[in-house]
């Protein structure tokens, strides 16, 4: 595990999200309104839609363009849809968010 | 445990299977072969996946996890070669199986008609999920055409929801008009001038002589020379059964595979169901007779009595808007009437066909509300010699009561017999002691009964029927609940946040017992404007409760860009304005296009160049258009009396006061105005939610008309003399529907709903009138301020898009 700094809690607004962006596509942190921190790919693997965008409820999160539901915790779709974005560690460590992007090395650039 | 191989995931078989699992889990131990890499969906509704309407996800009914449960060993995408009824194998592409008792469903195939080039690319059949992709596909292409070859039900499906697609469509029929075998003339008729009004052609005595084309379609040639360019062909003239397999195995066959009325066929141990078989010398198509004969099948696999019976069959249309139904026999003979009904304005024709005072027949096109009565009459064939007079007029004319426009009273009037799904041969009675054992929702009476659950154009009846059965407590229409975080209706909740205060959304998350944390994307956006609505003082906007368009202050498109679009007040705009936004256009590389609602939109901006944009447009004057809102959009105008021979009252001067007055609001759904400055109406007023048409004497305020998904006059308000009552009624009235509408109704369906007659009975009160003005300008001083200038500072205009943390420099480097 690397844990990068990328920022303090109070930065994201609860039930909402912001970008990291890296070399090879954009990371969505999303903040839950029990404030709990979670990372996901910004793109929705249907047809790549924003995630960071979409409406933050419970532990997860609805994608803007075509109301895919994507569960924080494992990165897959809700009900008959089935795919699955990628997710990152993320945790908080004295109101500071962390994130581990270890598993970005081995995408392809976006 | 008994060996059952079928062969077929069709809508027949998946039916045999439900009914088979419920009488009797674990008696069979299933094979489900299916040459489609798929299970079961529910084939009827491809016509919706094909327009867009409904996803393929939608209409699968039967998923894996159902085959699993189930035990069922599914072989999709492997198609079977043999059957060797001597051994009782059968050979699939991927080996043998043993049965103990064998269910062929193997369906039909379009029928292609062999015209010289059919078998070049783009000439497809309409009948599986390939199919439909495939038309999808080619309907992405822009400029592409199709040619629809049959005008029959599905054709007719296939060419609307391709023109839905924005393809240019030409329908080649072979008869005299539509639908030949389930309309009669003057419907088909009608039926065409419907279609040529959502810009299909239509073709009839078509005479079809070849396709051509280099390599792949590019035209279709009829018998007189006429070349119509296509790049996609849709073969849609009937289906063949799909009986091969059955007859090479050996099985007594004619057109298809030959079975009893226990759908048994000519080898004792293997049983037919659906398209590819033959019954009486009849084939099937319609999904009503193959659920009857899957129930039959179901019960003689378990060994009980049933026996499968022809019965009379009827037919919908399934394109939205196009209301036409028949049924029975209506063909003119000896000794038979006619009584017709025509009301060319409304574009409604009616048909009754008596024979001996029994109703034989019935053709009605844009009014079929009744539809299930007359079928009734005709199955029954009830003696109609004492209601013949009144029949045409339906079941509310009949019986002492004399007119009554109530459909519930009809509805109420149904014995228990009377057939209400047609797909699923679901009778009243059914649904009656279904509703009295719990089932007080649409979704659990369709779970429970399958009644709607197939086509789904009885659904209104089927409400019709729980209105009726539960009273008030169920609301038509209404009863459904927000979404899965609640059993509550908007309805209720809407009252409830009213009744007891609720003035946040923890408020109602934990006083109205919500099941989630914090509702769903469904829920969220509806509840966080009913508050702001009701209590526009005390609750805060929650931008996390807004989709991303009303978050962002611009439209999101396909490629997560935005578009952009400044407020034109009444249409009017100068060259000040023009040259900014040309500026603007150039400066952020944004694509150009004049809107119908009289703006322009600057489309292809990126997120991060929004507050930059804005800036720029707001500097030169001009303000957010809210184009991306629930709330008030466009009033559109004419040029009135300042410039229009013809013009009676300064109608530009009209919009522009509205606009001024109503911008910034947010409403339930969308709202457009418009207001024309004489009768011949040039600024469309007569299809807005709010459509104002300047006469001499005054103003004439309309209401409640539509010109989307559905298209609808307005219906007349009031009129009134002056200026300033034209702006005071219409802001009451769309005060009145922010307080009291559901949340993504527009004004004409929240007014279908609560009815013209009540809405014109509050807002003929002046005082009522004074206050809802009052309360809508407590709400302004909230709400009306332009989103695009909240970003004050560079340092705010800068921040509000970036990033947490940027680290793609140091990945790259």
């Amino acid at each position: 595990m690397s844990w990068i700094d990328i920022g303090a809690l109070d930065d994201i607004p609860p039930r909402g999200a912001r970008l990291v962006r890296t070399g090879k596509g954009c990371v969505a942190v999303f903040r839950t309104g029990a404030d709990e921190v979670f990372a996901l790919d910004d793109a929705c693997p249907h047809k790549g839609g924003p995630l960071s965008e979409g409406i933050v409820h419970g532990t997860s999160v609805t994608c803007p363009l075509h109301n895919r539901i994507f569960d924080f915790a494992t990165g897959a779709a809700q009900g008959a849809d089935s795919e699955v974005t990628r997710t990152y560690p993320a945790k908080i460590e004295a109101g500071r968010v962390l994130l581990d992007l270890s598993r970005l090395s081995g995408r392809s650039a976006a | 445990m008994e060996k059952l191989v079928v062969i077929g995931a069709g809508m027949a078989s998946g039916r045999v299977l439900e009914h088979l699992f419920d009488a009797a889990p674990g008696a069979f131990d299933v094979t489900l072969f299916n040459a489609e890499p798929r299970g079961n969906y529910n084939r009827i509704m491809l016509s919706p996946v094909l327009s867009g309407e409904k996803s393929a996800e939608e209409i699968v009914t039967h998923d894996a996890d159902w085959y699993a449960r189930h035990g069922v060993a599914t072989r999709f995408g492997e198609r079977v070669t043999a059957i060797d009824p001597a051994r009782k194998v059968v050979t699939g592409e991927n080996g043998e199986v043993p049965y103990d008792k064998l269910v062929i469903a193997t369906g039909a195939a379009p029928f292609i008609v062999p015209l010289p080039g059919h078998d070049l690319p783009g000439v497809i059949g309409f009948r599986d999920m390939e199919d439909t992709g495939a038309m999808i596909a080619a309907a992405a292409t822009p400029g592409a055409t199709a040619v629809v070859i049959g005008g029959g039900l599905l054709g007719l499906e296939a060419a609307a929801a391709l023109r839905l697609r924005g393809m240019e469509v030409t329908v080649l029929h072979n008869s005299g008009h539509l639908m030949n075998r389930q309309l009669d003339e003057a419907a088909g008729y009608l039926l065409e001038k419907d279609l040529a009004r959502r810009g299909i052609k239509v073709i009839t005595r078509a005479g079809t002589e070849r396709i051509d084309g280099d390599g792949k379609v590019e035209k279709v040639v009829l018998g007189d020379g006429t070349e119509i360019a296509a790049s996609l062909v849709v073969m849609s003239a009937g289906i063949r059964p799909r009986a091969g397999l059955g007859m090479a195995a050996g099985l007594a066959a004619g057109r298809a595979i030959t079975v009893d009325a226990q759908m048994r066929t000519s080898d004792p141990d293997i049983f037919a169901v659906g398209e590819c078989v033959e019954f009486e010398g009849n084939l099937f198509g319609l999904v009503a007779p193959l659920y009857d004969q899957a129930r039959v099948l179901a019960k003689t696999l378990l060994g009980e009595e049933d026996a499968f019976v022809m019965r009379e069959l009827s037919t919908k249309l399934k394109v939205t808007g196009c209301d036409l139904f028949s049924a029975g026999d209506f063909a003119e003979g000896e000794g038979r009437e006619d009584i017709v009904f025509r009301d060319p304005a409304r574009g409604i024709y009616k048909r009754l066909v008596i024979e001996a005072d029994r109703l034989l027949g019935a053709v009605m096109y844009g009014d079929t509300a009744d539809a299930n009565w007359f079928f009734g009459l005709i199955k029954d064939g009830t003696d109609i010699s004492e209601m013949r007079e009144t029949l045409i007029f339906g079941p509310a004319f009949q019986g002492g009561g004399g007119p009554s426009a109530d459909p519930l009273a009809a509805v109420a009037a149904l014995p228990p017999e009377a057939e209400i799904c047609g797909c699923n041969g679901v009778c009243k009675g059914t649904i009656v002691t279904a509703i009295n054992g719990g089932a007080q929702t649409l979704e659990t009476v369709k779970a429970q009964t399958k009644a709607s659950a197939s086509c789904g154009t009885c659904t209104g009846l089927v409400e019709q029927v729980l209105a009726v059965t539960l009273g008030a407590a169920f609301e038509a229409g209404g009863a459904k609940p927000v979404c899965g975080c609640t059993e509550l209706t908007h309805e209720d909740v809407r009252r409830l946040i009213k009744a007891r205060e609720l003035k946040s959304q923890a408020a109602v998350w934990q006083e109205l017992g919500w099941t989630t944390k914090d509702g769903c994307h469904v829920c969220r956006p509806a509840i966080n404007y009913y508050l702001l609505a009701d209590w526009p003082l005390e609750y805060r906007d929650d931008p996390q409760s807004r989709f991303v368009n009303e978050r962002n202050h611009a439209n999101i498109q396909k490629d997560g860009t935005y578009s952009v679009m400044p407020r034109m007040w009444g249409g009017m705009t100068t060259p000040e304005e023009l040259l900014a936004i040309a500026a603007a256009a150039k400066k952020y590389d944004a694509a150009v296009k004049v809107t119908g609602g009289q703006r322009i939109d600057l489309l292809g901006v990126k997120k991060e160049d929004l507050p930059a944009i804005w800036k720029d447009l707001n500097d030169a004057g001009m303000v957010s258009g809210h184009a991306y809102t629930k709330g008030l959009r466009t009033v559109k105008t004419c040029v009135g009396s300042d410039w229009c021979r013809f013009g009676t009252q300064d109608s530009t001067g009209l919009g522009i006061k509205l606009e001024k007055r109503l911008w910034g609001s947010w409403t339930p759904h969308k709202v457009k105005l418009a207001v024309s400055g004489c009768p011949r109406n040039c600024a469309e007023a007569t299809c807005k939610d709010v459509g104002i048409v300047c006469v001499d004497s005054g103003y004439q305020i309309g209401v409640a008309g539509a010109a989307g998904m559905d298209v609808k006059e307005t219906e007349r308000l009031v009129d009134v003399a002056t200026e300033e009552e034209a702006i005071e009624w219409s802001t009451a009235f769309i005060q009145l529907y922010r307080e009291n509408a559901k949340y993504l109704d527009r004004p004409y369906k929240w007014v279908a709903k609560v009815g013209l007659g009540w809405v014109k009975e509050i807002l003929s009160d002046a005082a009522e009138r004074r206050a809802l003005n009052a309360r809508f300008d407590v709400s302004q001083s909230v709400y009306q301020t332009d989103p695009w200038a909240a970003l004050v500072t560079e340092e705010e205009r800068k921040s509000w898009s970036s990033p947490l943390m940027d680290m793609s420099r140091e990945a790259a480097e």
